[in-house]
């Protein structure tokens, strides 16, 4: 863990957007996250979450994908994620946000 | 003084044995004692032989009374240097002079009677210590067998405090006492006591106040009136100069609140964080007199507090130089930090050190402390006893948002050869992170020139992480379940995760304040499920 900011890139495909997060996830990647998921959310189809790259996740982390995943389900866009680490995977069961958003294993699961 | 017979001159037989002597023929002359310093016993002494009343010439009261009882002849029984005794001899029956052969006779027979005289009184000396040293031996033994059938056989045991004792006694069984007495609803009633005198009296009494103190205690919440209601029974029946030194304390064990009056018992001392204070209340020994009142004092004992009531046989007990161990010694033996648990060994250590071991006790020594534990301790009560708790780090992060993944690292490292599987480790990270940004954010204010800081130990069953900011008096929140939808819905602010997050990550979770020091203690279990 180095404390490492936190980075973000879209990719745009036929069957919806990737959000490829990096680094920390916490209150400080809000503003990003938004950007990102204003962007996504610009193509049809599914928004998949990638936590492939990410190394922490913290409470306000947490609070800013709940408030990502708010605007979602206002939009009635479906939104899932991959590449969770079996630690922040449990993270996301004790929090419930995997019983609003798909946790897929890793990309091809879902788009 | 040995008797003798006297004949009547009327006299016309004498029978040798008393009980065959009719009493009209003969007379037992009563005994008469030469007082110490009398000349007549310095006559005697140095005549070493029989001596003619009729001869003696002295200021002597003791002879007025020989010669009243008709005595004519003294035999002085000597050994040693020592008058032990004379035989008096009134006159003969054949109303002859004692001749030379009878002076001769009985000079011999004296110089004979008198070395056994000498074995049979100490004999009788030997016999009567024995016996008195039998009897002060038995009353010893019923005086203990008494104090030990009442005082407790249980400590009690009390989420959050820890209560030890500590009762020897002399040799020649004081009056010390000590009980506990449950008064329900978290309440613990504490008694410490001391009556004044010895062996079995003082037992009895301690038994009567022990009882009274029992019945009363229930019937009032305030300690001071305790005291008084057993103060006006046990005046009547005390006996003449004992009287009873007690301090009774009830400790509300929720609130940590100790409410305590005393009747002229030692002073409680309190270990805090500060130092140590006396626990002043006032009030005279119970039986002394009747309507007597007592002043009632409260104090709050904080997590770490170690309360040390004591009796008088610990600061009245001497070194060999005659000086009093004394209070000033026992206040600081209590100021010192140990290790947890060991007051009672280290007062009695620092004891026998000043009294020397193998000196006799000179009177009971009672020791009852009453320690409110840190929510540490119960924690690492939790784990084996046994298993001894191994500082892994300590170190401190200055409160600047995302500093909590310095901790992070800093704890990960620490426990890193622990083995805690991986998901384990990976979960007190989580907590310990979302514990150290609470403690910037909340406890410190995002002031970054306070610290946070963090402690990490283990011991074989469990790792400990204590991390403290400066918000003591900030009071936190409950942990609730986050309403996800609710969230969701927009209707709540998508924050709120970090308590939550801490208590589901690990084992135990405890919080406590100590004089503005807000600590947050997490606990993983070295082995679990995952």
């Amino acid at each position: 863990m180095s404390g490492q900011g936190f980075e973000v890139v879209v990719n745009q495909t036929k069957k919806g957007s990737i959000i490829k997060l990096s680094g920390t996830v916490n209150r400080a990647a809000k503003g990003k996250l938004e950007a990102a998921y204003e962007l996504a959310s610009t193509t049809d189809g599914q928004i998949l979450l990638d936590f492939r790259q990410v190394e922490y996740i913290n409470s306000t982390g947490i609070a800013v994908i709940v408030g990502v995943l708010a605007k979602a389900r206002a939009a009635d866009r479906d939104i899932g994620a991959f590449g969770l680490t079996e630690h922040y995977r449990e993270v996301f069961e004790i929090t419930r946000l995997s019983d609003f958003m798909h946790i897929y294993e890793d990309a091809k699961a879902g788009n | 003084m040995v008797q003798l017979r006297k004949r009547r001159k009327t006299d016309e037989t004498v029978e040798t044995a008393p009980s065959a002597v009719p009493e009209s023929v003969t007379q037992v002359i009563d005994p008469v004692a030469i007082p110490a310093g009398d000349p007549l016993e310095t006559v005697l002494l140095s005549t070493g032989g029989p001596v003619e009343v009729a001869d003696l010439e002295l200021e002597s009261e003791a002879i007025s009374e020989i010669r009243d009882a008709g005595v004519e002849l003294i035999v002085p029984l000597v050994g040693q240097g020592e008058l032990l005794g004379a035989l008096y001899l009134g006159h003969r029956l054949s109303d002859q002079p004692y001749s030379t052969d009878d002076r001769h006779l009985l000079g011999s027979l004296a110089s004979q009677v008198a070395p056994a005289m000498k074995v049979a009184q100490l004999v009788r000396e030997q016999q009567a210590e024995a016996k008195e040293r039998e009897r002060i031996q038995q009353e010893m033994e019923v005086a203990a067998l008494i104090q030990q059938t009442l005082l407790p056989k249980e400590l009690p045991s009390i989420p959050g405090w820890k209560v030890d004792a500590f009762y020897r006694p002399a040799r020649a069984v004081g009056g010390d006492f000590y009980d506990f007495i449950d008064l329900g609803r978290g309440r613990l009633g504490v008694v410490i006591g001391d009556v004044t005198d010895k062996g079995v009296p003082a037992a009895l009494v301690m038994a009567t106040c022990r009882s009274m103190l029992r019945a009363a205690a229930p019937r009032h919440s305030s300690p001071s009136a305790v005291l008084m209601e057993v103060n006006e029974a046990i005046v009547p029946e005390i006996p003449p100069a004992m009287f009873v030194t007690c301090l009774y304390a009830i400790i509300d064990t929720g609130a940590g609140e100790v409410v305590f009056a005393n009747a002229g018992h030692n002073l409680p001392y309190v270990r805090t964080a500060e130092g140590v204070i006396e626990l002043r209340a006032t009030g005279m020994p119970l039986g002394l007199m009747p309507e007597m009142t007592y002043d009632e004092k409260v104090y709050r004992m904080d997590s770490g507090d170690v309360m040390v009531l004591t009796s008088d046989g610990i600061t009245e007990a001497h070194n060999p130089d005659r000086e009093m161990y004394g209070f000033g010694r026992l206040m600081g033996r209590v100021a010192k930090r140990g290790k947890d648990g060991d007051m009672v060994n280290a007062i009695v250590g620092d004891l026998e050190d000043w009294t020397g071991v193998e000196v006799e006790q000179e009177d009971d020594i009672t020791i009852v402390v009453v320690r409110r534990t840190s929510s540490a301790e119960d924690a690492a009560s939790a784990f084996s006893p046994d298993s001894r708790e191994e500082l892994l780090a300590s170190f401190a992060v200055s409160s600047i948002e995302g500093n909590e993944v310095l901790a992070i690292a800093r704890v990960a490292e620490a426990v890193g050869s622990l083995g805690l599987g991986g998901l384990r480790l990976e979960r007190l990270k989580t907590a310990v992170g979302e514990t150290v940004m609470n403690a910037i954010e909340h406890g410190n204010e995002n002031d970054s020139s306070l610290d946070v800081n963090v402690e990490v130990k283990a011991t074989a069953a469990a790792v400990r992480i204590r991390v403290s900011d400066h918000g003591g008096d900030k009071v936190i929140p409950d942990v609730e379940t986050p309403d996800l939808e609710a969230k969701l819905a927009g209707e709540q602010t998508p924050r709120g995760w970090g308590l939550f997050l801490i208590e589901k990550m690990v084992d135990e979770v405890r919080i406590e304040n100590q004089d503005g020091t807000h600590i947050v203690e997490l606990v993983m279990n070295r082995k679990g499920d995952a």
